[in-house]
């Protein structure tokens, strides 16, 4: 053994070059893999040390409304008995800066002493926002400042209130980076939140107690105790534990997901490597004849270039470890501004191995099916040397070649399914890693066929020239397609989904004909919001929509409360209801869940709307709208389709709400599908005039107002008059979006350079392959005349054609899979984005006729003279 | 008319350089058959190229009808011998992915001209292989690949065909059949045949045979 060790070491001294750079074709699947994996492991570390931070406390009750007397009594009892309770009221309200009268939209956090119990709110100066409590004073988001054109020690009002801003905000545990851009905060004392008279009729508000248990109540024990006395009233309970463990399964997800992608990149590595093998294989035939004829067995033979290759492997694979975590370390950066915790980035041995150990295996693995050809090499070799092409025929025949082949197939699957948290999903990632990787397949298979069929005698020779090469024998088109059509494929993928979010938000701004919108109305307020927006010059007020709060009572006679007390006791106990929103702009879709009636669904608060007929931006897509002249009966309502299939409900059935105490029965007489995605007021359920005229409501008025200034104007104008009236500038809303897209493009150019940098290796190491063939060819073609011009045209058409069809292999694939990432994952409508897929073909195709002529730059240089001493 | 000067072609290892070929001199009619002799690394297969610039000599010059190689860059010299020069190898050298047909083509294609395959064609049936033109090299027998190649080295109607060791890879009788084809050719297109080759016999079927030795002409006779 240790002969043959030294033998292997020996043989390869001219060759460690070249296999090295093979081997480097699995580095960057290496690097992706210990790359996600220790970062996810960072990131759910941080979540766990900072797991009590994060909720601020050991327990937190949310509620969407003021916490009713049963969980309020509790609250107090608790208090009392010396378990201290912080609570925290959050909702979004126009600021004003008096003494420069600039105004802005914030999310305001009226916080009580000691919120939040665990981590710090930091600011500066340093102890600013403890002192709040002292007085009338707030700290707010720097961006406060700045869109203000405000300075510490400036008065803010927020409604009728007046506060002194003593701090900005450095930053708040829990809270992702990017949320400052998003709705920049204001922190008040909680006990001056009356003075603003901001939260009024149908203000939508979060409620928040978080609670601080002694060291000998566990959260759980606190939880059991509590959660189904609370169920019923509408609050949330969450432990500390569970906040940690929701997370911490968002990033097991997310690092299933990208580990798959890592994977694959893997695999495709794997796919250079034995196409590099291959290659290398070819030169070693003659090398092996004499060994064998100088005695040695075909397993020693074996033996020593399996050693190789494993030593190869390994170093390929251990670079692309270091790789990795380099990777790693420098992703905390690219993401920050979407964590919600800091993360102290470590190396993780774990990750580490594995990485080494997956990238080793593949290595070997696909090494070795080529390898094995080299057994079968017979030391008549030595003296009358066959057709290389014939041995590697009679090796696809070998029945050991085939056993490696399932060997890898299945490791594909084992490492697919140790990627999902259940078999099925694991055999959804291994299927789609298998149809992904087929489809390119069958695409080379394909240029293949096409390359011997589609030439045509009267075309230019180059070019036949450089079709004939594609499916030469031992040719390189399937791993070239496969490496490029991957890589296209990933980047397209990121480009197409990023296009489609973007071009979401645009959509929301190109079709509202409105630029302002004012929000939390009161009904007696409307008639005054209404005459002053008019009286502005050029205001035209474009709409005026009512919302009226409601929850369900009954569904066909059933009362709600009866369905969810039969739930409870089917289940035990009551699920935590899920965060869902109200309808303007953001929107809570529930998960599809048909045939039963969703707990949430029937627990939720509605924000419906009444009106006579549809709008532009929904269709009924059952049963009919009905008309203003529609008078008898009971009332009607129209809605949303999803929601129905959630509540579980058709046209026809009865439905009876409850409006600030009030019942009114109601009819469902068509169901309608809403593009949520327009900026627009959109609704679950809207119901007939006549329903709802005389029900306490609120308005949104939209308003198209020419000019920026005139904007900002009339915003400050309703303000002043109606502090509660909260309103947006659509246009800097749009850049507000944009900024956050811009941070987003950020991360998204990060993830589809690295996937670039993925394919070349690969790319290079699957042309590599065939070098000696090309080499040899154009040698003898300038012996026969050609210049270096004809050889450049030649491979130019050989790698532009490799190119195209890989590209468009990938961008075909991307569409593929970028329509169905918008349909499942972010379920919205997919428009292929062609401009972006062309550049990042037009990209590929440059990258690979760039890569092509380099690998073959030896071709330029030799003189012909090699192809007589060739003889 | 072909016209060697003072060849010399040195290499360089480290700091010695090692002469390969010495001051060799001599001028080739047009439409002469040729042979070229010598034992193993006498430097027949250096001057073979030199002759028909595939490489640069260190000193001297070659005069390749009227054309000066040293004058030429490598393109240049390229189309040279794509208009006026043909080769044959010892072994064989036909790209494994056309068909015989197409390898006869090739050198006329790199030209441009028009009616390659027509001309193709009957170089194969003039060769004797006629109806193998679409079969691939590896399903040709040796004698069948080298009359191939022959085809090529005709196709563009060359001044001067090189031959190093044609039939190095053959057996005596099929070696024999392609020098008569070659002498053939010779007669039939009146172009210049340099023949390389290690047997005597074949050699004494030449006009001229030149012998060379450690990298210096040491023989150059008519034969009878
Ligand atoms: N690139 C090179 N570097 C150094 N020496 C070389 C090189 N190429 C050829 N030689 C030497 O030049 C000498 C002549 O070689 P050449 O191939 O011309 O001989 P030859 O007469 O064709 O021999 P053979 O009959 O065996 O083919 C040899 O000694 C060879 O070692
Ligand atoms: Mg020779």
């Amino acid at each position: 053994m240790n002969q043959l060790l030294s033998l292997a070491w020996r043989e390869s001294r001219t060759a460690r070059r070249r296999l090295l750079l093979y081997m480097s074709a699995i580095l960057f699947g290496v690097a992706a893999l210990v790359a996600i994996d220790s970062f996810a492991e960072n990131l759910t570390r941080g979540v766990h040390e900072q797991a009590r931070a994060l909720l601020g406390g050991d327990v937190s009750l949310r509620s969407r409304e003021k916490f009713q007397p049963k969980p309020t009594a509790l609250l107090d009892s608790l208090n009392s008995s010396g378990i201290p309770v912080s609570r925290q009221v959050s909702f979004s309200s126009m600021a004003l800066v008096p003494r420069t009268s600039g105004t802005r939209l914030v999310q305001v956090r009226a916080v009580s002493a000691g919120y939040p119990w665990y981590g710090t709110v930091e600011t500066k100066p340093a102890s600013a926002y403890a002192d709040i409590q002292g007085d009338r004073r707030a700290v707010v988001d720097p961006a406060v400042l700045v869109s203000l054109d405000a300075h510490i020690g400036d008065t803010l009002s927020l409604g009728t209130g007046r506060f002194l801003i003593t701090g900005t905000i450095e930053s708040v545990p829990g809270d992702a980076g990017i949320s400052a851009a998003i709705g920049p905060r204001v922190f008040i004392p909680e006990k001056y939140l009356d003075e603003t008279g901001l939260l009024v009729f149908g203000s939508r508000a979060e409620y928040e107690a978080l609670i601080k248990l002694p060291a000998t109540l566990s959260p759980a024990r606190f939880a059991g105790r509590f959660n189904p006395r609370l169920s019923s009233d509408r609050v949330r309970l969450r432990t500390v534990t569970e906040n940690e463990m929701d997370m911490t399964q968002a990033i097991t997800q997310m690092r299933d997901f990208l580990g798959v992608v890592g994977l694959v990149a893997l695999l495709l590595g794997g796919i250079g490597v034995a196409s590099g093998v291959h290659a290398f294989v070819m030169r070693k035939i003659d090398v092996v004849a004499i060994l064998r004829c100088v005695g040695a067995t075909s397993r020693q033979v074996l033996t020593i270039y399996v050693l190789q290759a494993i030593a190869m492997g390994l170093i390929g694979a251990g670079v692309g470890a270091m790789l990795g975590v380099a990777i790693q370390l420098s992703l905390p950066r690219v993401l920050k501004d979407f964590l919600p915790v800091d993360i102290d980035v470590r190396v993780v041995p774990s990750a580490v191995l594995t990485g080494l150990a997956i990238g080793i295996w593949v290595s070997l693995a696909f090494a070795l099916r080529p390898l094995l050809a080299l057994r079968l090499v017979s030391p008549l070799q030595a003296l009358r040397r066959e057709n290389d092409a014939e041995v590697m025929r009679r090796a696809r025949r070998d029945p050991a070649s085939l056993i490696v082949s399932l060997g890898i197939a299945a490791s594909v699957l084992i490492l697919g399914l140790s990627r999902a948290d259940n078999a099925q999903r694991g055999f959804a990632y291994s299927g789609g890693i298998a149809v992904a990787l087929g489809v390119l397949w069958l695409t080379a298979a394909f240029l293949t066929w096409a390359a011997r069929r589609v030439v045509r005698p009267s075309w230019p020779f180059v070019l036949r020239q450089g079709l004939a090469a594609l499916h030469r024998p031992g040719n390189q088109t399937r791993s070239v397609i496969l490496a490029l059509g991957f890589g296209v494929f990933l980047m397209s993928t990121l480009y197409q989904v990023q296009k489609n979010l973007l071009k979401q938000f645009d959509i929301k701004l190109e079709q509202s004909q409105a630029n302002a919108v004012f929000l939390d109305v009161q009904e007696k307020q409307a008639p005054g919001v209404d005459s002053l927006l008019r009286g502005l010059p050029g205001v035209q007020v474009t709409q005026q929509v009512p919302i009226i709060p409601m929850r369900i009572y009954s569904i066909n006679g059933v009362l709600v409360s009866t369905m969810l007390a039969g739930r409870a006791r089917e289940r035990g106990l009551a699920p935590s209801a899920p965060d869902s929103g109200a309808e303007l702009p953001q929107r809570g879709k529930p998960g599809a869940q048909s045939g039963r009636r969703s707990p949430w669904a029937l627990r939720r608060e509605f924000r419906s709307t009444y009106r006579d007929t549809p709008v532009g931006s929904e269709v009924v897509t059952s049963g009919k709208f009905w008309t203003a002249s529609d008078s008898g009966g009971v009332a009607q309502i129209s809605v949303e389709k999803d929601l129905a299939s959630e509540l579980g409900v058709v046209v026809g059935d009865s439905m009876t709400w409850d409006i600030q105490g009030v019942r009114v029965p109601t009819r469902i007489t068509s169901t309608r599908e809403v593009n949520w995605a327009r900026f627009e007021p959109n609704f679950f359920v809207v119901f007939q005039t006549r329903a709802l005229a005389h029900a306490p409501k609120q308005f949104v008025f939209l308003a198209n107002i020419p000019g920026a200034r005139a904007v900002a104007l009339a915003q400050r104008a309703v303000v002043q008059k109606f502090p509660n009236v909260s309103s947006l500038d659509l246009t800097s809303v749009q850049q507000t979006v944009k900024s956050v897209l811009g941070k987003v493009t950020v991360a998204v150019r990060f993830m589809a350079i690295l996937s670039l940098t993925l394919g070349i290796p690969v790319l290079f190491s699957a042309v590599s392959a065939t070098r000696r063939a090309r080499l040899r060819e154009g040698v003898l073609l300038k012996v026969l005349g050609a210049t270096r011009r004809h050889i450049g045209r030649i491979l130019l058409s050989e790698y532009v054609l490799l190119g195209a069809l890989g590209a468009l292999a990938g961008v075909g694939l991307s569409i593929g899979g970028a329509w169905a990432l918008m349909h499942w994952v972010f379920d919205t409508p997919f428009t292929p984005a062609l401009v972006p897929a062309a550049v990042v073909a037009v990209a590929m195709m440059t990258l690979s006729a760039v890569i092509g002529l380099l690998t073959s730059r030896e071709v330029f240089a030799s003189t012909p003279m090699e192809a007589l001493r060739e003889s | 008319m072909l016209t060697a000067e003072s060849l010399t072609k040195e290499y360089r290892s480290g700091d010695r350089t090692l002469a390969v070929l010495k001051d060799v001199s001599f001028t080739i009619d047009q439409g002469a058959f040729v042979a070229i002799v010598g034992p193993s690394g006498s430097g027949k297969t250096t001057l073979l190229g030199l002759l028909a610039g595939l490489d640069e000599a260190s000193r001297g010059r070659v005069v390749l009808d009227g054309a000066d190689l040293s004058k030429l860059d490598e393109d240049q010299r390229a189309r040279l011998r794509g208009e006026k020069v043909g080769f044959v190898f010892q072994s064989f050298q036909l790209i494994p992915t056309l068909t015989a047909q197409e390898n006869v083509q090739v050198p006329l294609e790199l030209r441009g001209d028009k009616g390659a395959d027509e001309r193709a064609r009957e170089l194969l049936a003039r060769v004797g292989l006629k109806d193998r033109g679409h079969h691939f090299p590896t399903q040709l027998s040796g004698g069948e690949q080298q009359r191939v190649a022959i085809a090529r080295a005709f196709s563009n109607d060359p001044r001067i065909l090189f031959a190093d060791e044609p039939t190095g890879n053959l057996d005596s009788d099929t070696g024999s059949r392609i020098v008569e084809l070659l002498e053939q050719l010779n007669r039939e297109s009146g172009s210049t045949v340099v023949l390389v080759t290690h047997d005597l016999a074949l050699a004494a079927r030449t006009q001229r045979v030149i012998r060379l030795a450690d990298g210096a002409v040491i023989e150059d006779r008519l034969t009878a």
